[in-house]
């Protein structure tokens, strides 16, 4: 089902592409030696080439170099093994050496292709535009001061990749899929930390609509640095509605950027000064063209771990799971290690049940990342074992499993402890039933008279008897058997 | 490529260079000498000739990703005519 906007005149298609800035995961920066990592005291991280200093020559980062070609590997694209740096140019306070280093018209990656998995089960296939290595600006402090701005560079100079999207997506949906799924490659990838909160991803949404049944291209809106994935998907739906009632007003759209403001859900227009896009980019004198070889990328090539979409595709064909389960366990590469940890030598499904709901209900409960969980793959697989072995029937094993969570220990401990084991020995469950169809005999009456739904509630009523218990399978045989006489 | 009033007057508002309109037409006059004498260029035969980035076989070299640089606030904010509290301080930018 697509994503249409009902407007007063007829229906309305969203378009949108998006633009992402993706920090390269990397020691230092990309034309200096000052390190990147977060949080630093301001100005302690910045060498005179991040500050602008005269005279100062940027000098290429080779780790930032392959962290791009794995990223463009990592979306199928074309690897340029000839791209030029060149000067976007603009006035900006955190903005020393006014200009931007980044990449024109020949960027390091060309167009590529990103998998999004529907909610349906379908597939669609978004095209990537280009993906080009920048550098960060500093950052400006507004609050501080009531008549002053306050400047830190630390993050400038920070290598970025800007991945553009191709004007592929249709909905606030898929963009939402889309950016979970960027960041999920990007993770695998080891090139991007993904973290929207912190800033080392950055959305900037461009969106244009267009009746139904159209394929022109309006005039589009760029939303600038939208810093959730939420959010993104609210600002389009806002902005794609704004669009619909000025064209339905008889107005025009103006191409402009435009912020979000997700407490009163609206864009409203960024105050932009005269001739703000014209960035008069010329290739940078400062450094020649940025070149490798085969061998360089094939390197790169050799070393990639496994991705998203082809984990989906084994976890689907090895354990027999669902698209859709298999891709909730692939989005992040620890929970598919913790996954096939558990399923290994296992029941994959039944793995995959107690992973994705019991232990994942858990996690989110508790704001807790897989790599701190008090239950180990290892203790959970060995509750599976026990499940199996019908020492646990699945009842007591979501006990047991409620104080693995909270105490950590393993599950042969708890069982020991706490005295959970199942019953199977039918002699004690024979006493029981016994006890129970002598005390209850007008049920038992109505039971061979055919009200045989009676039969869930003697099964409760062993497991009283046993304090739980009782194996219900053994119980229930048992039960048939001796009401039937 | 000669150029006109217009077209400097912009040149120098996105250069935050200050062209006073008396001395708006001498400049264009002086830019559009320049553009002319570098247009020269354009009379040699470059037909199957790639593209160069330079007249001399430099490559750009690349460092390994190692800190080497950075740990000196002081030095960097030393000619910064309003430091405060490790920032460089100006006068407000508000978006």
């Amino acid at each position: 089902m697509s994503y249409v906007i009902k407007g007063e005149t007829g229906q309305w298609e969203v378009v949108i592409g998006l633009e992402v800035h993706a920090q390269v995961i990397s020691k230092s920066k990309l034309f200096s030696g000052a390190p990147t990592e977060f949080g630093a005291g301001p100005n302690t991280q910045v060498s005179f080439i991040d500050a602008g200093m005269p005279g100062m020559l940027p000098v290429i980062n080779a780790h930032a170099v392959e962290q791009a070609v794995r990223t463009g590997l990592g979306l199928k694209a074309k690897i340029n093994q000839r791209s030029v740096f060149a000067r976007k140019n603009y006035f900006y306070a955190d903005l020393p050496q006014g200009y931007q280093i980044s990449q024109y018209d020949m960027p390091i990656v060309g167009e590529g292709t990103l998998i999004l998995d529907m909610p349906d089960g379908t597939t669609r296939a978004i095209g990537i535009e280009r993906l080009h290595l920048e550098q960060d600006a500093g950052k400006s402090v507004h609050d501080m001061h009531p008549s002053k701005t306050f400047i830190d560079l630390n993050r400038a100079g920070v290598p970025l990749m800007e991945i553009v999207s191709k004007p592929d997506l249709r909905s606030p949906e898929e963009a939402g899929l889309y950016l979970k799924k960027l960041r999920s490659i990007l993770r695998y990838l080891g090139t991007c930390d993904g973290n929207m909160e912190e800033g080392s991803m950055r959305c900037d949404a461009n969106v244009s609509v267009r009746p139904v049944g159209s394929t022109e291209l309006r005039t589009r809106c760029e939303i600038k640095n939208v810093n959730s994935v939420r959010f993104v998907m609210q600002a389009i739906e806002h902005e794609a509605m704004r669009h619909v009632d000025v064209y339905e007003s008889g107005g025009s759209i103006n191409q402009e950027t435009r912020l979000y403001d997700s407490n009163k859900g609206e864009t409203r227009p960024m105050r932009s000064k005269e001739f703000a896009h014209d960035y008069r980019y010329f290739p940078d004198p400062d450094l020649q063209p940025l070149e490798f070889d085969d061998a360089f990328v094939a390197a790169i090539k050799s070393k990639l771990p496994e991705l998203p979409d082809d984990k989906q595709a084994r976890f689907i064909k090895d354990y027999g799971l669902s698209a859709y389960d298999a891709g909730v366990l692939v989005a992040e590469q620890e929970n598919a290690l913790y996954f096939e940890e558990v399923a290994k030598g296992r029941d994959a499904k039944l793995a995959n049940n107690w992973v994705s709901s019991n232990l994942f209900g858990v996690l989110n409960a508790r704001g807790v990342a897989i790599g701190d969980s008090p239950v180990s793959a290892k203790n959970l697989g060995r509750l599976l074992d026990l499940i199996a072995d019908n020492t646990l029937s699945s009842r007591m094993a979501k006990e047991v499993f409620e104080i693995m969570a909270e105490t950590g220990n393993a599950p042969d401990a708890i069982v020991e402890e706490r005295g959970m084991k199942q019953i199977t020995d039918t002699g004690a469950i024979d006493a029981a039933i016994d006890q129970i169809i002598a005390q209850n005999a007008d049920k038992v009456e109505q039971y061979r008279s055919g009200k045989e739904q009676l039969m869930g509630w003697f099964v409760g009523q062993v497991m009283k008897a046993t304090q739980g218990k009782a194996n219900p399978g053994v119980c229930g045989e048992l039960l048939r058997k001796k009401l039937k006489s | 490529m000669s150029l006109d009033k217009a077209t400097v007057r912009k040149i120098a508002t996105l250069a935050r260079i200050d062209v006073p309109e008396t001395d708006l037409e001498s400049t264009v006059q002086q830019l559009s000498g320049i553009l002319k004498w570098i247009e020269q260029l354009a009379e040699v035969n470059t037909d199957g000739v790639a593209p160069m980035s330079g007249g001399t076989d430099l490559k750009l070299p690349w460092r390994p990703d190692a800190v080497t640089d950075g740990g000196k606030v002081d030095a960097v904010l030393a000619n910064a005519p309003d430091a405060q509290d490790g920032f460089f301080g100006v006068p407000k930018v508000v978006e």
